[in-house]
């Protein structure tokens, strides 16, 4: 369980301008090498995907329909969201690490021990979201580490320090939940009906038993190359051992009804 | 209304408080020819064809108009529409798209006619018009001297402004602005009702535009027509309102009000022109305004001479006035650049600009590089203006050997902002201190610390000199403490001399009201006056808003004299009452007898709104107690401007030098009064419809990377962000084309050709026009040779072609071609000959008279 006052994001994608102030401010605090000089075609989206030197990365989702609320000539929009590690309240990563590199923090952040992991990897199947990955040259699991040094030393994460428009909120995750409902509210209200909260609790999001970074987004999850409906793989694990006790419980019965049975019939 | 701008892609930081104001409930107008990041959380986008903008805004004027939208209270008293125009003026209704006083020959305008009726002629008009017959260039520059002398406040009149300007724009009906700007009516109605309800006694509208308004043949004029939209609101002076220009950098507004521009001394005080203004005396006779701020100004000129020469300058010696260099033409950027092109420039220094890929018809420019003895370039990075000899396209291709070139190349790297000390003017005037948190690596200078040591050796150079020519160097007050190591000068000392002080006692000033004409006093920048006053480094102030009133007065400092809201004796009506209890700003407090407000009154602070000057009134004493514009003789915002440019008083739609149509409005198709170089290595295209080249081009900017590039490329983590050149064009235009997305593209125009990668996008839609499509193609110009990420110049494709009131390149809107591939091989025609065949004929003149020659653009060469 998450220790009271857990901090996260709330990220606001309708105020997000998809300046990349995020995607830049996270390598320079956290001397992250680029991702390779690649011209994708994707929008004005270069960098494609989290991973392990990409730990903010803003989506460009170029849409022929129109956004709620918005006029113009052609019935175009384009959103922005600015993705990254959700420190799930149940984290996938952090219950596959064989070696305990991968620890929930004082402050109920998901963190890498860089000089504990060793490269095995499997944590990167425990993420539903794809966050995790390896650095090749590198071979440890690296994400965002919501800027632990920075919190330890009384600082928000770089990114949302950085944000212009305050699309990226960091603070206690109860009061953000808060401020999103109330945001919500706000848009309905404005003709911006599409928009919806995205992982904000364990309710909305039974998988992951909610997210510490979450997210208000107006079209489906998988727009944003989000899963909609993430499960954490060790969720599976109690009721796959049940199933498998009950199975071997079952087979062991079978077995002791049949040797009893065969010494009945021996002894009779 | 954000127009001509890409406000949240260029100005991010700035852009923060647009969505405040959205979260607020303001509604956000965009009006770019794409659908931008801007576009993407505004309420309302508007397509538009490149290079049309003025249509647009006439629409809104006449819409204004006709609807009776405008704010009568405020037109009648805070601006010039009540004034009457002299009967010779001829409107461009009447000239077919000119107005009175055009000189075919010499393609000036003799401004003459466009004065007020039976106004006392000033001197100063006529003194300007005999400089230009003397030298050939238009000047219209200095400060307004025109009052009106007979005003219609019923505005009835045929000849007031109102009644003018109401003729003006009557034929910018919603149906021309479809057929100009493809603008589809009822989007184009939508915007105009929005900006008017929106405006009034209860609320205010504010205009924000960057260089996406200025870079045009008829910029300025772009700008006039907002200004015209914004005074028949009453959006001036007032809070939420105004029109705000967004600079490109951090401190460009900075660099104009100390200036980096050939014309201008701090201040904007002009630069002293050739053979006029021979003497102080004529010089202030050429500059002083009749009423008004600009009735000082020897105050302020012979502060800033006390401040540079000290004792040297006295009253008899007109206070070393020909210690100044004096200007002998239009001796802009573009005319240099040509002119070093044409091996009349010796040596060039460039500081803090890339100008091969951020200006105009970059060969062009390499060419004028190759032909200097002698290049200084400043920067963080070996752009391609230091390694133009070296890795040029030029050199690349094989066309020019770097062993050929003897132009003597000097880098300097530069010190980035946090490795000194010194202060920032951002686009609001407001001045912001920062403080040097680490010493410049190795060789890394500030730009004061070369300026002052090369300041220093020069001196030292000319020691003992007796030849009187060397006297301004000699006598040069160049005193700043050093402080450190590397001897970095003291950026305060800089700035105490910059706030002014008195000669005798060195006391400092603290309000550019205390500047004197008699030599007491001295001010490196009158308008920045007080800046530094009781010795308190003001621009370093940090009180929190918390702490102050929502003005936040001591947050930094604003020039003139700390005002934050200029003109803002407008957000009171002519009572001196506020408009409304909402818009409540300054105000005239009877008891006290005295101005007062939320900010520092932008008028004398003890005069009653009901003040009218009297027969004897001279100076400040001669505007009114409800004039509000004191920069202007008049103190009256202007609709109509009597004086100040050269290509007309009014704003008129113009086509772009190169356009896609014929212009639906006039004979005469484009600014009549345009700078144009008219030479075999700047070729321009038809003016409209020309085979060639059927697509509208378009230059901008991305958030990743910073105008040429100098800041950016070399960066790993903005380079990966975009890290190629591109152009952006349509689903449609790649389908006729056969353009591929992430496939390669050559663009081409009569100037260069380059090769990008295609990004297809729903995002630059093809517009309707006359009943046929006109595609657009849009393309970034970060790019050069040089960098982590390297592609082609844009502005390789660009001409010289500029607006002639202030020499601005035309980059927003021209002509040009794709096609798909990578056939393109660079090819420019300053080294590779002519790009495109010459059409056979060209039946398509920019001008009303037909040109005297068949060759190439046939306008007479505009250079001497």
């Amino acid at each position: 369980m998450i220790a009271m006052g857990a901090k996260g994001f709330f990220t606001d994608t309708t105020v997000c301008i998809g300046c990349k102030a995020c995607e830049v401010a996270c390598k320079e605090w956290n001397q992250l090498p680029d991702d390779g000089m690649f011209f994708t075609a994707m929008s004005y989206d270069n960098t494609v995907s989290l991973g392990a030197s990409t730990w903010r990365h803003v989506a460009f989702i170029e849409r022929p329909v129109p956004l709620g609320g918005q006029t113009t000539a052609h019935g175009i929009s384009w959103l922005f969201m600015s993705d990254v590690c959700k420190h799930c309240q149940r984290a996938g990563c952090l219950e596959n690490c064989p070696t305990g590199a991968i620890v929930r923090t004082e402050f109920g952040s998901v963190y890498v021990q860089p000089d504990v992991c060793n490269g095995c990897g499997y944590c990167i199947a425990g993420c539903p979201f794809g966050v995790i990955d390896r650095r090749a040259g590198d071979g440890r699991a690296w994400k965002c580490t919501l800027c632990y040094d920075r919190l330890r030393g009384g600082l928000e994460p770089a990114c949302a320090k950085a944000c212009p428009t305050d699309s990226i909120r960091f603070g206690d995750v109860d009061e953000l939940r808060a401020t999103a409902r109330a945001r919500l509210e706000q848009l309905h209200a404005r003709g911006v009906t599409e928009a919806y909260l995205y992982g904000e609790d364990a309710a909305r999001q039974p998988g992951t038993e909610g997210l510490n970074a979450f997210f208000l987004l107006v079209d489906r999850p998988e727009a944003y190359n989000l899963p909609p409906d993430p499960v954490v793989p060790t969720r599976k694990i109690a009721p796959a051992w049940l199933s498998l006790a009950a199975a071997a419980l079952g087979m062991a019965a079978a077995a002791v009804g049949a040797v009893a049975s065969s010494q009945e019939r021996g002894h009779s | 209304m954000i127009q001509g701008s890409n406000m949240a892609e260029c100005h991010p930081v700035g852009f923060r408080w647009v969505m405040e104001a959205k979260n607020r409930g303001a509604t956000i107008v965009h009006v770019d020819p794409r659908f931008t990041r801007t576009s993407a959380v505004a309420d309302i986008h508007v397509p538009i064809r490149a290079g049309s903008d003025i249509a647009f805004l006439g629409g809104i004027v006449n819409y204004i108009i006709t609807h009776e939208r405008y704010f009568r209270d405020y037109v009648v008293h805070y601006t010039n529409a009540a004034a009457i125009v002299s009967p010779d003026f001829q409107d461009t209704e009447d000239l077919d798209g000119l107005f009175s006083g055009y000189n075919p020959e010499t393609r000036h305008y003799d401004m003459r006619s466009w004065e007020y009726e039976g106004q006392q002629r000033s001197p100063v008009v006529e003194t300007h018009q005999e400089y230009h017959e003397l030298t050939g260039e238009p000047w219209s520059e200095g400060p307004p001297q025109a009052r009106a002398e007979h005003y219609d406040e019923t505005l009835q009149h045929p000849r007031c402004v109102f009644q003018i300007v109401k003729r003006h724009f009557s034929r910018y009906t919603p149906e021309v602005v479809e057929q100009i700007c493809g603008v589809p009516r009822d989007l184009f109605l939508k915007v105009a009702q929005t900006l008017c309800d929106n405006s009034g006694r209860e609320r205010t509208s504010a205009f924000c535009y960057a260089v996406g308004w200025t870079q045009h043949t008829v910029g300025v004029q772009y700008i006039r027509t907002a200004a015209i939209v914004q005074m028949l609101l009453g959006n001036m002076g007032r809070p939420g309102g105004g029109i705000l220009a967004l600079r490109g950098h951090t401190s460009i507004q900075g660099s104009t009000d100390i200036p980096t521009l050939y014309d201008l001394l701090p201040g904007y005080l002009p630069m002293a022109k050739g053979q006029y203004d021979a003497d102080f005396g004529q010089y202030a006779f050429h500059n002083t305004g009749r009423a008004g701020t600009w009735s000082s100004f020897p105050a302020y000129a012979v502060s800033l001479l006390k401040a540079w020469y000290g004792d040297a300058a006295r009253a008899d010696n007109d206070w070393a006035f020909h210690y100044l260099p004096h200007i002998t033409g239009n001796h802009s950027h573009l005319m240099t650049v040509a002119a070093m092109a044409d091996g009349r420039v010796r040596g060039y220094f460039v500081m803090g600009e890339n100008p091969v890929v951020g200006t105009v018809h970059s060969a062009l420019h390499s060419k004028g590089l190759r032909a200097l003895e002698w290049l200084v370039v400043r920067d963080f990075a070996p752009t391609e203006t230091v390694e133009f000899w070296r890795t040029g396209p030029e050199i690349a291709r094989g066309e020019v050997r770097p062993e050929e070139i003897k132009t003597e190349v000097f880098f300097f790297p530069a010190a980035a902002p946090t490795e000194k000390d010194g202060s920032f003017t951002n686009t609001q005037r407001l001045l912001q201190w920062h403080h040097k948190a680490i010493e410049p690596p190795g060789d890394c200078r500030s730009e004061l610390h070369f300026m002052y040591h090369l300041g220093r050796r020069l001196k030292r150079l000319y020691a003992g000199s007796a030849d009187p020519k060397d006297r301004p160097i000699l006598d040069l007050v160049w005193d700043y403490p050093t402080i450190g190591a590397i001897a970095e000068p003291d950026a305060e000392a800089v700035l105490r001399e910059i706030n002014g002080y008195t000669v005798a006692d060195g006391k400092l000033l603290s309000r550019y009201q205390e500047l004197n004409d008699d030599g007491s006093t001295a001010c490196g920048c009158w308008i920045y006056c007080g800046c530094y006053a009781g010795g308190v480094n003001r621009p370093a102030r940090r009180r929190p808003r918390t702490e102050q009133t929502w003005v936040a007065p001591e947050w930094a400092w604003a020039w003139p004299s700390n005002i934050r809201l200029m003109y803002n004796r407008a957000s009171a009506d002519p009572g001196g009452r506020p408009w409304s209890e909402r818009k409540k700003y300054v105000w005239w407090d009877a008891e006290g007898g005295r101005w007062t407000g939320y900010d520092h009154p932008d008028i004398v602070e003890a005069k009653p709104p009901s003040y009218r000057p009297g027969p004897d009134a001279e100076g400040m004493d001669l505007l009114s107690g409800t004039d509000p514009f004191s920069l202007h003789a008049d103190g009256k915002a202007w609709m109509f401007a009597p004086a100040g440019l050269v290509d007309g008083p009014l704003p008129t739609h113009y086509e772009p030098q190169e356009s896609v149509i014929r212009s639906p409005l006039y004979g005469q198709q484009c600014n009549p009064a345009r700078l144009e170089w008219d030479r075999p290595d700047n070729p321009y295209h038809r003016a409209y419809n020309d085979p060639r080249f059927p697509y509208v081009l378009t230059t901008y900017r991305l958030t990743e990377h910073h105008t040429a590039g100098g800041m950016t490329r070399w960066l790993s983590w903005l380079s990966e962000l975009q890290p190629e050149m591109f152009c952006e064009v349509s689903p449609e235009l790649a389908r006729e084309k056969g353009l591929r997305n992430g496939g390669w593209a050559t663009i081409t125009t009569a100037r260069g050709e380059i090769e990008v990668r295609v990004l297809v996008t729903d995002r630059i839609p093809p517009l309707r026009l006359e009943g046929r499509t006109v595609h657009q193609i849009g393309l970034p110009y970060h790019w050069g040779s040089r960098g982590l990420v390297r592609g082609e110049a844009a502005n390789a494709l660009l001409p010289f072609v500029a607006d002639p009131n202030v020499s601005i390149m035309e980059s927003k809107a021209l002509t040009g071609n794709i096609e798909p591939g990578r056939r393109g091989r660079g090819r420019r025609v300053v080294t590779s000959g002519p790009i495109v065949p010459p059409l056979d004929h060209d039946g398509a003149p920019r001008d009303l008279r037909p040109p005297a020659s068949g060759a190439g653009s046939g306008k007479r060469p505009r250079e001497r």
